[in-house]
C-alpha cells in the first residue's frame, strides 16, 4: 500500500523532487479519481507536476490555459461555422435535402474540439492541466464543476458525451482571486510552497548535474537567503534553475569571485526594478559571502 | 506527547472516528460536508492508515482546502488523533504573564475557543502578543472574560444600524460606470462584433442579438481597524461598523491589527451576526494590547495588499495613531499602499475632540499620504462621511 513512495520515486526519476504532502495529495487524487488543486506562489513548480505526471504515466498532456474572458467555446467545443456554411451552400447547389444536410453538418467532422472535450474523448486517460484557474471568470468555474464531477459534456445537437477514460485532472491557482467553495470541495488540495534548503539542493542537483557540488550548495544558500530579503517578487524554483544555468554558462565556479558577473546573473532572479535596486552589489556580495 | 489517542472500548469503529474527526474540524472552522467524510474514508483505504504520518498527509489533502486550512491542520490533527490534545499536560506557570489564571480544559473541542494561550502579553514584548503556551488547550480566565465582553460590546441592533450606514457609504464610494462596454445579457446597445460572428452560424441571418453595456466598476473597500489598548473604548462603534461594511458588500475586506494583523472578513461574513462576533472575538486575541501600527501596516502593504489593493480600492484605516513603532515604518507602508493606486482614508476617533491636533509622531508622518483624514467617534460621525467620500472618487 505504500505506493505513494513509488510515485515519489517515479517523479524523482523524471526530475521532479516533490514534498511528501504534495505526493500524498497526488496519490489520493489519482486513487480516488478526483481533481487535484495545487495552490502556491508563482514559480514553485505547479505546472511542472502535470508535465511530470504525464511523462510518468505515459499519458497525453492536455493543457487549458485560463484567462479572463475564457468561455465555453474556447474551452469545451465549438462548431466549425464557416465549414458548415460552405457545406450548406454546396448542398443547396447539389440539391440535397434539408434533413440530410443537417445530420451531416452537426457531426463530428464539423466539431472543433477544445481542450476539455478533447480530454473527455481520449481512449486512454490523459492528464488534463487546467492552468491558473483563478484567472478565469467565475462563470467558467461553474462550467467546470459539471465536467469535473461527472466527466461528461452535453452538446445539444449530439447528445451527452461521457468520458471513456477518466482524465487525471490537475488545476493550478496562485491566488489572483478566491476560488469558489464548490470547486475547492470537489478537489483534493495541496499547497505548494517554496522548497526548503535540502529540497532545493536535490532539485538543482537533479536538474543541473553538470554544476559542481560546491557551487550548487552556494547557489541554493544564496537563493534561500535572497528569499528572506524584502522583495516584491520572490524568486521561485524556476528562477533558481535559470540562475544556476546562467552561472554555469558564464563559467563561474565561486559566487564570491566576481561581483560584476554575480550582479549580471541576478537578472535571472530579480524581475522588478525595485528588487534590482534593493539588492545592490554590496548586498549581493554579503549574501554570497554568507552562502559560502 | 505523540502517542496515538486510545479511544474508549465502546467506540464503534474507524468510520465513526473519522466522522468524529471531520466534525472536530468543522467545529474549528473548516468547511466540510458529508461528502468529505466519505472521501476521507475512501482515501484511507489507499494508504497505510496505521502510519500516523501517512494518515495525516492523506487527511490533510482531502480536508484542507485553503492555505489557511493547511496551516492549522496539523494542530487539529494532533489534538484529535494524538494524545496531546486529550491529556492534561504538565506545565509550570511562569511568573511573568498571568499564567496562574490558566487552567486546562480536557474537552477535546476546547481548542475551538481557546487555541491561543495567554492574551495579555506585556507591551514591551516585541512581536505578537499571544503566548505559545504549552499544549493547545490551555485556557486562561482572562481570555474567556474578554470574549464575553466582546460579545456584549456589540448588539444586533448596532449591527443593523451600522449595516445601513456602511451600505450608504459603500454606495457613495461606488464609481459610477466604466467608459467601455462589455457583452452582457441585458444591455443598452447591440454588440455588433458578436452579432456578425453569431450570424455566421445562421447563414448570415442575424437571429441572435447579443448586447453590451457599461459594467459597474465598484470601488472595493479594504478596512483596517486598530484594536490596541488605547482604542478599546471605540471598539464598540468600529467593530459594528466593520461588521456592517462587510455584510453590506461581498467585495469588502476587513483586517484587525494590534501587534499583528488578522483577517476577519470571513469570520464576519457568517450568516448569523452574533456568531460572527464570537468568531471575531476568537480572532482578536491580544485585543487591548500594545499597538504596532507601522509594522502592521507594513505587513499589510507587503503581503495581502498585493492582492486586494488596486486603483479601484479605498483603504480605510481606523486608528488613533498612537504607535510604538518609529514613524518611518508607517511612512514607508503608506507610500507602498499609495503606489498601488488606491485611496487612503484615516478615521481617527480623537479628531472629534476639541483642540485636537495630529501631533503624535505617527499621525504627523501619515498625514501627507492621506486622501482624507476625518473624525469617527460614533456611528453618526461615520454616516456624515458619505458626501466627503463621494468627492474622493
Amino acid at each position: 500500500m505504500a505506493d505513494w513512495r513509488d510515485l515519489q520515486q517515479g517523479m524523482a526519476e523524471h526530475g521532479y523532487i516533490a514534498g511528501d504532502d504534495l505526493v500524498m495529495a497526488l496519490h489520493i487524487a489519482l486513487s480516488l479519481g478526483r481533481p487535484l488543486l495545487l495552490e502556491g506562489a508563482a514559480g514553485v513548480g505547479k505546472t511542472e507536476v502535470a508535465r511530470v505526471l504525464a511523462a510518468l504515466k505515459g499519458a497525453r498532456l492536455i493543457r487549458l490555459q485560463c484567462y479572463e474572458g475564457l468561455d465555453a467555446a474556447q474551452a469545451i467545443y465549438e462548431w466549425n461555422y464557416p465549414r458548415q456554411l460552405l457545406a450548406i451552400r454546396a448542398a443547396a447547389e447539389g440539391g440535397e435535402t434539408g434533413a440530410g444536410v443537417e445530420a451531416r453538418i452537426f457531426s463530428d467532422e464539423y466539431l472543433l474540439e477544445r481542450p476539455l472535450l478533447q480530454a473527455i474523448r481520449q481512449a486512454e486517460s490523459p492528464v488534463l492541466l487546467i492552468d491558473e484557474i483563478d484567472r478565469a471568470d467565475e462563470e467558467f468555474e461553474a462550467y467546470l464543476l459539471e465536467i469535473l464531477s461527472e466527466f461528461q459534456i452535453t452538446i445539444p445537437e449530439m447528445g451527452t458525451i461521457k468520458a471513456t477514460a477518466h482524465p487525471m485532472v490537475i488545476l493550478t491557482a496562485n491566488g489572483t482571486r478566491d476560488l469558489s467553495d464548490a470547486l475547492r470541495r470537489r478537489c483534493i488540495y495541496a499547497h505548494v510552497d517554496y522548497p526548503d534548503r535540502a529540497a532545493e539542493l536535490a532539485i538543482l542537483q537533479s536538474r543541473c548535474p553538470q554544476i559542481d557540488q560546491y557551487l550548487t550548495r552556494q547557489i541554493v544558500s544564496f537563493v534561500q537567503a535572497i528569499r528572506r530579503e524584502d522583495l516584491e517578487k520572490t524568486p521561485g524554483i524556476a528562477e533558481t534553475l535559470d540562475f544556476a544555468a546562467a552561472l554555469a554558462g558564464l563559467g563561474i565556479n565561486d559566487l564570491t569571485h566576481d561581483p560584476v558577473i554575480l550582479q549580471a546573473a541576478l537578472a535571472t532572479l530579480l524581475k522588478t526594478q525595485t528588487d534590482r535596486a534593493n539588492i545592490t552589489t554590496e548586498v549581493a556580495q554579503r549574501l554570497a559571502g554568507q552562502a559560502a | 506527547m505523540s502517542r496515538v489517542t486510545r479511544f474508549a472500548a465502546r467506540d464503534p469503529g474507524p468510520s465513526a472516528r473519522v466522522a468524529g474527526f471531520i466534525s472536530h474540524l468543522r467545529d474549528n472552522g473548516l468547511r466540510l460536508g458529508v461528502g468529505e467524510t466519505e472521501t476521507a474514508l475512501r482515501a484511507l483505504t489507499h494508504i497505510n492508515a496505521a502510519n500516523p504520518d501517512e494518515t495525516r498527509r492523506a487527511l490533510k489533502s482531502v480536508c484542507a482546502s485553503t492555505a489557511d486550512d493547511v496551516a492549522q491542520f496539523d494542530a487539529l490533527f494532533d489534538s484529535y488523533w494524538l494524545n496531546s490534545g486529550r491529556v492534561r499536560e504538565k506545565f509550570s506557570p511562569s511568573d511573568r504573564s498571568g499564567n496562574a489564571h490558566s487552567r486546562n480544559s480536557r474537552d477535546a473541542n476546547g481548542e475551538n475557543s481557546t487555541a491561543r494561550g495567554q492574551i495579555h502579553a506585556p507591551d514591551e514584548d516585541a512581536g505578537a502578543s499571544y503566548g505559545d503556551g504549552t499544549g493547545t488547550l490551555i485556557a486562561s480566565r482572562t481570555a474567556s472574560l474578554m470574549h464575553h465582553d466582546m460579545r456584549k460590546l456589540v448588539s444586533p441592533q448596532d449591527i443593523a444600524a451600522a449595516e445601513s450606514i456602511a451600505r450608504r457609504l459603500a454606495q457613495s464610494l461606488a464609481y459610477r460606470r466604466s467608459r467601455r462596454r462589455r457583452a452582457a445579457r441585458r444591455g443598452d446597445q447591440l454588440h455588433f462584433r458578436r452579432l456578425i460572428r453569431a450570424s455566421l452560424s445562421t447563414g448570415g441571418e442575424p437571429l441572435t442579438l447579443p448586447r453590451k453595456k457599461r459594467p459597474d466598476r465598484q470601488m472595493r473597500i479594504v478596512a483596517l481597524c486598530d484594536v490596541s489598548g488605547s482604542m478599546t473604548i471605540y471598539a464598540r462603534v468600529f467593530l459594528a461598523f466593520l461588521t456592517g461594511l462587510i455584510r453590506a458588500d461581498d467585495a469588502t475586506d476587513a483586517w484587525l491589527f494590534h501587534t499583528r494583523l488578522v483577517r476577519i472578513s470571513d469570520a464576519l461574513r457568517d450568516p448569523d451576526p452574533l456568531r460572527a462576533l464570537n468568531r471575531l472575538s476568537l480572532l482578536a486575541d491580544g485585543f487591548g494590547g500594545g499597538s504596532k501600527i507601522g509594522a502592521s501596516l507594513a505587513q499589510f502593504a507587503r503581503g495581502p495588499a498585493r492582492h486586494c489593493v488596486n486603483s479601484r480600492s479605498v483603504v480605510v484605516i481606523l486608528s488613533d495613531g498612537y504607535d510604538t513603532d518609529p514613524p518611518e515604518a508607517l511612512t514607508d507602508a503608506l507610500t507602498r499602499l499609495r503606489k498601488r493606486g488606491g485611496r487612503i482614508i484615516w478615521l481617527n476617533p480623537l479628531k472629534g475632540w476639541k483642540d485636537y491636533a495630529p501631533v503624535t509622531a505617527a499621525m504627523a508622518a501619515a498625514l501627507p499620504h492621506l486622501d482624507l483624514f476625518a473624525a469617527a467617534t460614533t456611528l453618526n460621525d461615520l454616516a456624515s462621511l458619505a458626501p466627503q467620500l463621494e468627492r474622493l472618487t
